[in-house]
């Protein structure tokens, strides 16, 4: 099945790295169309009830204002329903409709926007508008378990519904000679990539241009044509390059309506970048969840409990399910398990998808109880995992697809040298520092999505692959690239891949670690298609097959020549289950007087089945180590309950790791090719980077100390109260 | 951003005039002086900081001058923190200032930054920072959310009921240690005072931070001449391992004799309390006592004495013990 390759598989550095670091790549906010104008919002300041009065005089006197748009004088929208509800979106409720009326759902909601010749100008003018409000007194700000429901029917749909059984675990965990009970905190997180959210609108008749921060074009298209009730093909959505995502870019937020809004409003384009505060309100992030976890073993380790609940926020307007439940449901074989999943209301704005959604958070809590039911049996935790070993998917009773776990564990543990740490809590050292060792399973779904690419070869010999797919960093530029000149048998230098455009040939969202195994097909089958054509045309005009590509071209007097390109979900999956895997393990030294944590170092073993390029699969797994150190040691949102808001909404008190807080991080790929998910043999990444990161790091931070901290982040205050 | 009206001045004397006529006997001045800007734009741009004229200092001559002599050393308001803290002289005689200067912020901001800007920052306190929630320094009469909400990052020390903001800096508590001045000038003329007198703990009046009246500017920082057995040295403890703020931190200075005996010395903390913050009982519990790692526990244990712990910075009280013995330690060669 597969064949010889030319660059697949070969470290090819990024073809748009050049572009990036100079500059020359181009993101949303930097699209200046004729006569551009500058939006600044107006935001709620309470987090529930209505606006009573809104007043904007002076607001419209100020210098430079051209518009300035409230629930007042806002048109109404359509909002048309949609066919089906993306993927993207939360599974159930409305999304947040912009100034159509007067309700408040939560601090810092978008409640108008002032349209002005200079970002200056603008946000002058916005400071201007005064507004009162009728308060609602009770307002749901704080994180309170008790008031959780059940996650909805339209949650069970996706997978994540309330409840799950297999046997009877309650009974199971009681009779267990080895038992866990703990639960455990995950703050509520922002994705905080460089790049801040930015819409430039603009409107010439019925049609709109929208150059957009999305991780997916056409859905961002279809969803503005929606609001507008126009065509989704009047909406051309553009944009090229994004600068970091993580999920925060899937769905179209309000501010794009916004930014649409107030350019058709206005007559004029219209730019709408979020500020650094804005973006803790404006877009989405990742929930706080609190979990409970129950491991009940035998004698020898074996698993015959396995009980996890998770209560997580989401807004009062959207309910946002997430699959926390799915990897811990999945990891570990045991005969009897259960879940439970609710979901908590509160006065925010609602929660998005970020790196490993409910992954990674099932995880933390998964894998540390692990560890501490390894502590509880005096067994090694790698040797814990082992002997639980699942052989098939025993939550939905599947065979894998393809499952390297075991060869990561072995390959991770190697090169990390695993041999070196002792079984006893806080008894290695280096100097005064305090020396931890841990380790954590990582899972992650590897999911293909149908999808289709454009191939095309020019006279002058080189050929362009198209597809309208994004990348927010992993590197979707260069793999497809790679794949493309591999098809076309053509040199690299030849060939590009263009993305990021609602007319190129359709594809999902750049999202779910789906994007090499999606787009890749459809690339090839675009490039195999084209081939034939080219075939075709040597055939008809009786040319050898030693004469090039632009000489054939050239002969039957074809400009360009054009072939597209499908990828169909494979059926197959159906009957697998299609996951990523990985053993992460990591030291750390703790300053036993200051409860300080430096991360040594942390190695990575994946199985993603077959890398396509392997400096960008390290990359991308490195990438997933950094941000798992701030999940583990420093991401934390200062949520003030009584006010709804968020008192550190900056990056100076918003702590994600800088480059001092990493030292030395390693990834290494276990060999493996997954030919059940697509011919390809590529599993899913990007968000395997994340998990199993926090845990790895949290259990290291109990080896070197003895202290179990089960509330994230690790920070010193827990550790220097806890001896 | 509010408008604003700019000028920039060639002249100190005019720099100071400009100022005049904008001062009002509330904190929030109507007009602000412009040095590198770092922290002042992100206060404008969050509306924290709305100043009606802004007069920019950089053009001022001789202020980004650094002078040394046989008595002192001058470090001009406007020199940069970077420039600062490589100065050879620096880091030769006053290593505390060195290394306070390069564990603040980070390499862009401090090549950005000025002295006289970094002695005046404001605290980080969320709700300072956020001008649509209360905060009696930004508003005062409002109150003070802090007290009972976010506040792990906020002042154990020096605290009133009306404000826990910490006084964020790190260079201000070096310069305590080495007995720094500030040369100022004002409409009234030019006067020159301690750098422990430069700020105010909070009381009734958080919104006042500073003995500066309006309109005075500081010109420069001067440093005694540092003599034989002085040694210093700057610990700061933090989340991450750069680019933050303290958690705690101290700033040592021990005159030792040769047997080890501290023959004084002076110890300022940062992170931990409402302005820079000297330590009189830890330094009297040192003098004329030999230094061994004893002595430095027993008395950085005086540390926090008189400590406020709020909801969520109880942790701040072992940490700024532990940060003192330790730093105390690390200076005299013991860890
Ligand atoms: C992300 C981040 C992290 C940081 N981390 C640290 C840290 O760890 N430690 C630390 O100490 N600092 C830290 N800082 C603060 C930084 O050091 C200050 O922002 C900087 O020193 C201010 O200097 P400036 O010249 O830019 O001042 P400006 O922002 O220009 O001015 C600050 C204030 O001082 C006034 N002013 C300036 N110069 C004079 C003068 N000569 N006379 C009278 N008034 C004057 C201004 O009017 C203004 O009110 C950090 C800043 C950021 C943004």
């Amino acid at each position: 099945m597969i064949e010889a390759h030319g660059t697949i598989g070969s470290s090819v550095p990024r073809v748009d790295g050049r572009d990036k670091v100079t500059g020359r790549a181009k993101y949303a906010a930097e699209f200046a169309p004729e006569g551009l104008a500058y939006a600044a919002l107006i935001e709620s300041t309470i987090a529930a009830g209505a606006i009573r009065r809104i007043e904007t005089a002076s607001a419209k006197r100020a210098p430079g204002v051209l518009l300035v748009l409230t629930h007042e004088n806002a048109p109404k929208l359509p909002y048309l329903p949609a066919k089906e509800r993306p993927a993207v979106e939360p599974v159930a409720g409305e999304a947040l409709r912009v100034l159509q009326d007067a309700r408040i759902l939560f601090n810092g909601q978008p409640i108008g926007v002032v349209v002005a010749r200079t970002q200056s100008q603008a946000e002058y003018a916005a400071s201007l508008v005064r507004v009162e409000y009728d308060v609602d007194t009770n307002p749901l700000t704080r994180f309170d378990p008790a008031n959780a429901k059940p996650a909805s029917a339209a949650a069970e749909k996706k997978g994540r519904g309330p409840e799950s059984r297999q046997g009877d675990a309650d009974g199971a965990f009681a009779a267990a000679a080895h038992r866990v009970d703990q639960t455990y905190v995950q703050p509520r997180e922002h994705h905080s990539a460089m790049e801040p959210h930015a819409t430039v609108a603009q409107w010439q008749g019925d049609k709109l241009t929208l150059w957009d921060k999305t991780q997916w074009v056409y859905n961002d298209a279809d969803e503005i044509a929606r609001v507008f009730g126009i065509p989704s093909e009047s909406v051309h959505v553009i944009n090229p390059y994004i600068g970091g995502a993580f999920g925060s870019a899937l769905r179209t937020w309000p501010h794009v309506t916004l930014a649409a809004l107030a350019a058709r409003q206005s007559g004029r384009a219209v730019r709408l970048e979020l500020s650094r505060r804005q973006l803790f309100y404006s877009i989405g992030f990742r929930p706080r969840a609190e979990q409970r976890v129950q491991l009940g073993a035998d004698a020898d380790g074996h698993l015959q409990a396995l009980i996890q609940e998770a209560v997580a926020q989401t807004s009062t307007y959207e309910e946002f399910a997430d699959a926390t439940l799915d990897v811990p449901a999945s990891t570990y074989a045991s005969a009897n398990r259960r879940t439970k999943y609710s979901l908590l209301p509160m006065n925010t704005n609602t929660p998005t998808p970020m790196r490993g959604p409910g992954h990674a958070t099932g995880l933390i809590a998964q894998e540390i109880a692990m560890d501490e039911l390894a502590v509880e049996l005096g067994l090694d935790p790698i040797e814990l995992r082992l002997r639980n070993f699942a052989e098939r998917n025993p939550r939905k009773d599947l065979p894998w697809s393809s499952n390297g776990l075991r060869a990561c564990y072995r390959a991770g543990a190697e090169r990390f040298g695993w041999d070196k740490r002792s079984p006893q809590p806080r008894s290695m050292r280096s100097g005064r520092h305090l020396v931890g060792m841990g380790m954590a399973t990582a899972m992650n779904p590897a999911p293909r999505y149908p999808s289709s690419a454009s191939a095309t070869l020019f006279a002058d010999g080189t050929a362009v692959v198209r597809s309208a797919t994004s990348d927010m960093g992993p590197g979707t530029y260069t793999a497809m690239t790679q794949i493309a000149a591999d098809a076309l048998g053509m040199p690299l230098a030849k060939v590009r891949f263009e993305l990021g455009d609602s007319r190129m040939p359709i594809a999902k969202e750049h999202g779910g670690s789906t994007t090499t195994a999606s787009i890749g097909p459809a690339v090839r089958a675009a490039c195999a298609a084209l081939l034939e054509k080219l075939h075709t045309v040597r055939t008809q005009f009786q040319l050898p097959q030693a004469e090039t590509n632009d000489v054939v071209l050239r002969h039957a007097g074809l400009e360009i020549l054009e072939a597209q390109g499908k990828a169909e979900s494979a059926e197959e999956q159906k009957q697998y289950s299609t996951y990523s895997f990985g053993a992460v393990f990591a030291e750390v030294h703790v300053d036993p007087d200051f409860g300080t944590v430096r991360v040594a170092r942390i190695v990575g073993a994946y199985d993603a089945g077959r890398i396509i390029n392997p400096r960008l699969a390290h990359s991308q797994c490195i990438g997933g180590m950094v941000q798992g150190i701030g999940m583990a040691l420093l991401e934390e949102t200062a949520w003030d309950e009584r006010f709804g808001r968020v008192v550190n909404a900056n990056i100076a008190e918003y702590l994600i790791p800088v480059s001092a807080d990493v030292i030395d991080l390693d990834a290494v790929f276990v060999p493996g090719e997954d030919t059940v998910l697509s011919s390809l043999g590529s599993k899913g990444l990007a968000e395997l980077g994340l998990c199993g990161v926090a845990p790895a790091l949290v259990n290291a931070v109990w080896h070197a100390t003895k202290v179990r901290v089960r509330h994230l982040p690790v920070t010193p205050d827990k550790l220097l109260l806890a001896t | 951003m509010i408008p604003f009206s700019y000028s920039k001045p060639q002249s100190l004397s005019q720099a100071v005039a400009s100022h005049a006529g904008h001062g009002s006997d509330r904190g929030s001045w109507a007009a602000d002086y412009f040095a590198g800007g770092t922290d002042m734009m992100q206060l404008m741009h969050d509306r924290v900081r709305n100043p009606e004229r802004i007069i920019d200092i950089t053009a001022l001559p001789g202020l980004d001058r650094i002078q040394v002599d046989e008595q002192s050393m001058h470090l001009g308001a406007l020199v940069r923190m970077s420039d600062a803290a490589c100065h050879p002289h620096v880091v030769k005689n006053y290593r505390v200032v060195a290394e306070a200067l390069l564990a603040s912020a980070s390499p862009q901001v401090r090549n950005l930054a000025t002295l006289g800007g970094n002695l005046l920052q404001r605290t980080r306190c969320g709700y300072f920072r956020d001008a649509v929630l209360p905060c009696n320094k930004r508003l005062p009469g409002s109150g003070c959310p802090a007290v009972g909400g976010q506040n792990a990052g906020l002042a154990i020390l020096g605290t009133s009921e009306h404000c826990i903001a910490t006084y964020a800096g790190d260079f201000a508590n070096a310069l305590l240690v080495v007995d720094a001045k500030l040369h100022i000038a004002g409409a009234a003329g030019t006067r020159t005072i301690p750098v422990s007198d430069l700020h105010r703990r909070p009381g009734q009046t958080p919104h006042l931070e500073t003995q500066l009246h309006p309109g005075e500017l500081i010109v420069a920082i001067e440093f005694p001449a540092t003599t034989g057995g002085w040694r210093s040295h700057y610990l700061k403890v933090r989340e991450r391992t750069s680019f933050a703020f303290a958690l705690a931190s101290v700033a040592v200075a021990l005159d030792l004799a040769a047997d080890g005996t501290v023959q004084d010395a002076r110890i300022a903390v940062g992170g931990v309390a409402t302005t820079p913050w000297r330590l009189p009982l830890v330094e009297q519990a040192l003098r004329g006592r030999k230094l061994d790692a004893e002595l430095c526990r027993k008395a950085a244990s005086l540390a926090a004495t008189g400590a406020v712990p709020q909801t969520q910075n109880a942790f701040k009280v072992p940490l700024l013990q532990r940060v003192v013995a330790r730093g105390l330690e690390e200076t005299g060669g013991l860890a």
